[in-house]
């Protein structure tokens, strides 16, 4: 059966079926990153998160990040699938999962992703304050984009 | 005719997700103009096009057909 190695899904995400996806008998490593619903930021309560996706660029972008993923870190296989809808508190919002023939590219691999899909994959999240609702550019709040423009490409020099 | 999708605070600001628009042949700048006027949307001066499901640019001409989306700061993870 073939497997989508990068999804987005209405339903809880299960970690062994991310996990089985990037299983591989030459692998000596599987790292696995767990994104969840945080209550608390910087004192604010978060009550729920509302995720919501332009799936098939999301998709077209999870792939892209597969593929410098795959460049960087040769050997290694990358799944990842992020939930959208509502979430409540400690839900899982996304997986990563990366197998690779030694541990140290596991992790950096893992990292990487995530940080190229809070660069360039289009999905939003709307925090339920407490004291309030609004849709939010990044964690911090501010406005990202910080160069006009998301960083589209992956590094050249690196 | 082209395709306008519109996501997050940009859909809550016109109240709608979609539209369609005869604007084949205008640049993605023309029709964020346009769109401003039309719909008040002030969030657009933050988000990023992409035609056909590939980041664009403000110089790019839109063609018939296309499907624009605008994309706001994105806050996956």
């Amino acid at each position: 059966m073939e497997q989508r190695l990068f999804e987005i899904s209405d339903q809880p995400l299960l970690i062994e079926e991310i996990v089985a996806k990037v299983s591989r008998r030459e692998c000596g490593a599987i790292s696995t990153f767990i994104g969840t619903v945080r209550e608390l930021t910087h004192g604010k309560r978060t009550l729920k998160l509302e995720y919501q996706a332009y799936i098939p660029m999301a998709i077209k972008t999870l792939e892209q990040i597969g593929e410098e993923v795959r460049k960087k870190w040769p050997g290694s296989t990358i799944a990842i699938t992020h939930r959208i809808g509502t979430l409540d508190i400690s839900e899982i919002a996304v997986i990563i999962a990366v197998s690779t023939p030694h541990r140290k590219a596991a992790y950096e691999a893992n990292e990487y992703a995530m940080e190229r899909i809070k660069q360039i994959v289009p999905i939003w999240k709307k925090e339920f304050w407490e004291d309030g609702t609004k849709w939010i550019g990044d964690q911090l709040e501010k406005t990202p984009y910080p160069d006009g423009a998301p960083k589209i490409g992956e590094d050249k020099d690196d | 005719m082209i395709k306008i999708l519109l996501f997050a605070e940009l859909q809550e600001q016109a109240g709608v997700d979609q539209l369609e628009a005869e604007k084949a042949g205008i640049t993605v700048s023309e029709l964020k103009s346009w769109l401003q006027d039309a719909y008040k949307l002030t969030a657009l001066s933050n988000a990023m096009p992409a035609i056909n499901e590939n980041y664009a640019d403000d110089q790019d001409v839109l063609k018939d057909g296309d499907v624009i989306a605008f994309i706001p700061p994105v806050s996956g993870g």
